[in-house]
């Protein structure tokens, strides 16, 4: 029996500065992961995986990774993911920078 | 210091020119990353969790105060002021914008610099003792040899994709500070019978997920012979080598699969065609090579200052003490400037820092620096007369701690803070313990000991050699800490023995204090460190210590 399909997010790195994106449902690649889209649909999570790998002028690696609904908000599962929500932990470096 | 050829200036400047053109036609969309990710990463530039990275090399950990200066620069302009040295005597930039990078490699040959084979199935950056040419227990000056090497290595069209990668460690000293027993190819400088300087040639270290230790190939190789004895064993490994399966394909496995003694028949059989091949060694070439390294015109003065500021500044007695070493000129001292202030990340210095190291190196060093593979920076040789001022200098920037040698002065790789294989952080585990020590003032009691941390299996952190290792983990979605015992990097090198179940991201520093008051308690004497006691007296009492509720069960 297939496994049951876990929610994702699809995210990326952006080509030029090689920041942490995420695919938001107005079709915009954004870096707060509040606001990227919430896929529960398999399929559909799989067609915007295609479409994002064909966007390969503007965006490196992109993939599928696991998440959940908190307050309506999408957040990540797995503790690599949430450091790449925020940035590293010794400098404020990262994303927490513009927070 | 080497200076480039007309040939190594041309060369570089060619790649930085390519390079910059496959950029354009990135970013332009005619190349695809899957197309692209190889150029970049023979030229430094990975792509990690939050950015770019570019590895940018320091042959053999050597240079002098233009081109720290300039990595300085590179710093400010290209990334966001500070720089971080690895324990492949590279420095990595964590932050570089990919259009960008070309002018930032730009800037790197201006100095004669490059990021050339830091990455990729190729034979790497070549390390070695970063006191050589300075060290009083050295044999010879291993730096023409290896710079010997990295004109062979460098562009070698038959190396260029080999099975794995592949790393050369050099010393010419019988006390190894280069690691070279876990290295694919540790070259150890000693003398024949008739006293010629030779290399005892060592295979097949290495560390990772199949740690191992080097396995001695040849007793004593003439110099002469070392190239043709090199290429030799890289294409046994070439052909031999395992390419069916990544984790298996480094020459350790090879070695360990075959056997040293038939690795070393297949290598000697090689080695008479290949030294035909290559003819008669080149004197004048490696005259001229040596002669770039040729000791700096030492001067002589009293040392009186000297000895005086120890005695009426404690801090920098206690300087003196931990990051003084023995130079061969008795005049001299080698400084070793920590990068590991208690709280700060390992390896990062500031651009700040870098110019400071900079203008002291060409005040008072005779112009050179080193990088350790302990991710530290080395003066090579400071006349005793200005280290009371050297000191004074480093410490009004944060670089004056005394801590060489000691609980905090600890390897660690960037981890899940930066790199896009760990599986665990390394940074906070090494500023919580460097912190929590120096807090308890308990460092200097502790004595020498060396904590090393890898945020995951690849072990760049050195951890199977620390005396306390740390790997850092992902056990069901948690960060987990796994800690081995009594590893050793030296000429003694040994692989750490796992003590037991590994620790939450909570336990591990609570576990930590744990195994030192142990120690502290059972050493014979506060001479015997903690490495010595380990081997008095096996893992059990420290693992008594690591897992107290197991021997309370155990009653």
């Amino acid at each position: 029996m297939a496994r049951p399909f876990k929610p994702k997010v699809l995210t990326a790195n952006r080509l030029i500065e090689g920041d942490v994106v995420y695919y938001a449902a107005n079709g915009e690649w954004v870096s707060a992961h509040e606001n990227a889209m919430f896929i529960e649909d398999e399929a559909e999570a799989n067609d915007l995986l295609a479409q994002a790998n064909a966007q390969s002028y503007l965006l490196v690696g992109p993939y599928l990774a696991d998440a959940v609904l908190e307050r309506g908000k999408p957040v990540p599962t797995h503790f690599r993911e949430a450091f790449r929500t925020r940035g590293p932990s010794n400098y404020d470096h990262g994303k927490q920078a513009e927070a | 210091m080497y200076s480039y050829s007309q040939f190594d200036k041309d060369f570089v400047q060619t790649r930085v020119d390519q390079f910059r053109a496959q950029v354009e036609r990135r970013i332009d969309g005619s190349l695809t990353e899957e197309e692209f990710r190889p150029l970049r990463l023979m030229n430094g530039l990975y792509l990690q969790l939050h950015a770019y990275m570019l590895r940018v090399a320091i042959p053999y950990g050597t240079l002098n105060s233009a081109k720290m200066r300039q990595l300085a620069m590179i710093a400010d302009k290209f990334d966001k002021g500070y720089g971080h040295f690895t324990t492949r005597q590279n420095i990595q930039y964590n932050w570089p914008k990919l259009n960008e990078v070309p002018d930032i490699l730009q800037a790197l040959a201006d100095v004669e610099m490059h990021a050339i084979q830091t990455s990729g199935n190729c034979v790497r950056n070549v390390t070695a003792d970063h006191f050589a040419g300075a060290a009083a227990d050295e044999i010879e000056d291993p730096r023409p040899t290896a710079e010997l090497l990295r004109q062979w290595s460098t562009d070698h069209p038959e190396f260029a994709f080999l099975g794995r990668k592949f790393k050369i460690a050099i010393t010419g000293s019988p006390n190894d500070r280069a690691v070279t027993k876990a290295h694919d190819i540790g070259l150890r400088m000693v003398r024949n019978d008739a006293g010629e300087p030779g290399f005892e040639v060592i295979v097949g270290g290495g560390l990772g997920r199949t740690p191992m230790i080097g396995k001695v190939l040849r007793e004593f190789l003439p110099r002469e012979d070392l190239l043709p004895y090199v290429e030799s064993i890289l294409q046994v490994y070439n052909i031999l080598g395992r390419r069916d399966n990544k984790y298996k394909a480094r020459i350790k496995i090879t070695v360990h699969e075959n056997g040293i003694e038939k690795i070393r028949e297949l290598v000697e059989e090689r080695f008479v065609l290949q030294r035909a091949a290559f003819g008669e060694f080149n004197h004048a070439l490696f005259n001229d090579i040596e002669a770039a390294f040729a000791p700096p015109p030492y001067i002589s003065a009293s040392t009186d200052a000297f000895e005086a500021a120890k005695s009426s500044d404690p801090a920098f007695r206690s300087f003196v003490d931990t990051n003084l070493s023995a130079h061969k000129n008795d005049e001299y001292a080698i400084v070793s400037i920590s990068i590991k202030k208690q709280g700060d990340t390992p390896g990062d210095a500031t651009s700040e820092q870098m110019r400071v190291m900079a203008d002291l190196a060409q005040k008072f060093g005779h112009d050179e620096l080193r990088i350790s593979h302990e991710q530290n920076v080395i003066l090579p040789h400071v006349h005793k007369s200005h280290l009371h001022e050297v000191y004074k200098t480093l410490q009004a920037v944060g670089l004056g701690t005394a801590n060489i040698g000691l609980i905090s002065d600890i390897i660690a790789c960037p981890g899940m803070d930066y790199c896009a294989l760990a599986t665990a952080r390394s940074i906070p585990v090494a500023q919580e313990i460097a912190t929590r020590f120096d807090e308890l003032k308990l460092e200097h009691e502790i004595g020498a000991l060396k904590i090393k941390i890898s945020g995951c299996i690849n072990a760049c952190g050195h951890h199977h050699v620390g005396h306390i290792g740390i790997l850092g983990l992902d056990r069901a979605g948690v960060e987990n800490y796994q800690i081995t015992l009594g590893g050793d990097g030296t000429e003694t090198a040994a692989i750490g023995e796992r003590a037991g179940p590994g620790f939450s991201a909570d336990e591990l520093l609570p576990a930590i204090e744990r195994l030192i008051y142990g120690y502290l308690e059972i050493r014979a004497d506060e001479h015997e460190t903690f490495l010595q006691t380990y081997q008095r007296l096996g893992a059990e009492p420290f693992k008594a210590a690591l897992y107290p509720e197991t021997k309370i069960a155990a009653e």
